[in-house]
């Protein structure tokens, strides 16, 4: 025994974390190509310094453009376009999620069959495909420019968005809980609305909160396609050149995301 | 009452073969007679669990019969199978509450197969059965837990709970499955002596899986080994000896867990 004694001392001088790649040739070559690629990268990049320098002066005078914000001159706009961006914002929120919990019913495996299990991932996979700036231009060219694209949008949006997270919830849910409301003799809806709709619904009130923000943010960027709402006010303000207007939007936009931003973060405190 | 009163529940060659391939149960035939409470042991895997679930069918059987006050379950359809459902309470190894709902809601969950979808989504339940309900509570000393959420209970009270919502449903069957698993040793003869005394106050019969061998033997009037889907021991809690307990679990020494009924059996018979 004590001639294959185990010598924990040596080995552990001997011992080395192992390494991400074991092969010390393709380990050394993959850091070399990292390397080469970085360099090569860095030098293909051209700058025109002089021209850099120019827009320097042209950016210096077009944020000066920006003060002071004038909420005034145009202030009926302003006042129009985000009162459309807050109806799109609550409306598509709401039918979005209304459209949602189906769609995430559907889109459990372990409440759907194969069949309607496919057809619903399909809803959320070609809902997540997209940015909402592309599917915004569809609407647009389907609806017209103004409000409604823009609502289509947000909604076909928030149906993906709701329906891929609450259906992770729904498969995580304690299978004996929903086992017993089962053996009661529920229905059907009675068992999802006393076994699994209690299980799921902090993540569902929270996830509509966090929607209802994303919503307001998408819907100032969507005015730029044509889709209405506080970004065509702020679309208009940048082509006539009237900075200080474009310094208002700007500013009723960050302090309207703040406030939405901070409620659904209480609001989700809340409900975990 | 036992032998000619037709039973309650009727198991004829009941096969349980799983996906996996894995055969549960195994030509199982048992009779239960109104108002019997019996307990069902065996090794883990043995097929308990499986065996009472057959008769709710939370598991489907792959054969045999189950027939319940003289109707056949297996081969209902889902509404009737509902129906049927609402007469066999069942009660949970790990309670098995809807944790985020309150005790009073669980416990009218127990109602969920009388009551329609609207009438249960505004907890509209019917005045007798929320009266039934806190007798029911106030029966196993929980009515001032009313309004509790169900995962502010100790795991007696949630067990009890459990308790009273499977009694809710007016059945006329228990199946019991591991009610003690979770339990310390007190709360563990509680809850058994709980179920039993429900049982002989309202006439019920019960399935009782339950794994300490010397609680089936003082709490219920017949216990049925099950070992490897197969049923190897039927008889009263007396004639469970060591060569019963040796056919349902396998070799051991069994001389402690039966020492309590041979002590008993040799004040009876002092001439052997």
């Amino acid at each position: 025994m004590s001639a294959t004694a185990f010598d924990a001392a040596a080995a552990a001088r001997a011992w080395r974390p192992p390494p991400l790649i074991s092969s010390p040739l393709l380990r050394y070559a993959v850091y070399l190509g990292a390397l080469a690629y970085v360099v090569l990268g860095v030098a293909t990049v051209e700058v025109n310094w002089a021209r850099a320098a120019e827009g320097m002066g042209r950016a210096a005078g077009f944020l000066g453009g920006f003060f002071p914000p004038d909420f005034v001159s145009k202030g009926d706009d302003i006042f129009e376009g985000l009162m459309e961006s807050l109806t799109m914002t609550v409306v598509s929120t709401a039918l979005g999620i209304a459209l949602s919990i189906p769609v995430a019913l559907g889109a459990s495996r372990n409440l759907a069959p194969l069949p309607i299990y496919l057809f619903c991932r399909g809803i959320i996979a070609v809902s997540r495909t997209f940015q909402e700036i592309i599917i915004a231009i569809v609407f647009v060219a389907m609806v017209g420019f103004g409000p409604l694209a823009g609502m289509l949008t947000l909604t076909f949006a928030t149906v993906g968005f709701m329906a891929k997270l609450l259906a992770e919830d729904i498969e995580d849910i304690e299978r004996a809980q929903a086992e017993a409301v089962r053996a009661t003799g529920a229905g059907w809806f009675s068992w999802i609305a006393w076994s699994v709709l209690p299980q799921v619904k902090p993540r569902l009130i929270g996830l509509s909160a966090y929607r209802l923000d994303i919503n307001f943010r998408e819907s100032a960027v969507l005015g730029l396609v044509g889709a209405g709402g506080i970004g065509d006010t702020l679309n208009t303000a940048f082509d006539r050149y009237e900075f200080d207007t474009a310094a208002a939007v700007l500013l009723i936009i960050i302090a309207i995301v703040l406030v939405c931003e901070y409620t659904s973060g209480w609001i989700r405190r809340k409900v975990q | 009452m036992p032998e000619n009163a037709p039973p309650l529940l009727a198991i004829t060659g009941l096969t349980k073969r799983y996906a996996t391939g894995d055969l549960a149960l195994n030509e199982v035939s048992l009779a239960v007679p109104p108002g019997q409470v019996m307990a069902l042991i065996g090794p883990s895997g043995a097929g308990k669990s499986t065996l009472i679930r057959c008769v709710n069918r939370l598991v489907e059987p792959t054969s045999g019969q189950v027939v319940l006050d003289g109707a056949e379950l297996t081969t209902l359809g889902r509404a009737a199978l509902r129906r049927a459902r609402r007469r066999m309470g069942m009660i949970f190894q790990e309670y098995a509450l809807v944790e985020r709902l309150t005790v009073m809601e669980n416990v009218l969950s127990g109602r969920l197969g009388y009551t329609g979808f609207w009438a249960s989504w505004f907890r509209r339940f019917p005045r007798r059965d929320v009266e039934e309900a806190f007798r029911l509570l106030a029966r196993v000393g929980l009515a001032h837990m009313a309004d509790k959420r169900a995962d502010a209970l100790s795991g007696g009270q949630r067990q009890r709970v459990g308790i009273v919502r499977a009694l809710m449903q007016d059945p006329a069957l228990l199946l019991v499955d591991e009610p003690t698993a979770s339990l310390d040793p007190k709360t563990s003869r509680q809850i058994m002596r709980l179920i039993v005394e429900l049982c002989e106050e309202r006439g019920l019969a019960a399935i009782i899986n339950i794994h300490d061998v010397a609680l089936a033997q003082e709490f219920a009037r017949r216990i049925v080994g099950l070992r490897a889907g197969r049923i190897v021991f039927d008889g009263t809690p007396e004639t469970l000896d060591a060569a019963a307990l040796t056919a349902i679990y396998g070799e051991e020494d069994w001389s402690r867990t039966i020492r309590r009924i041979e002590a008993e059996d040799s004040v009876a018979e002092p001439v052997a």
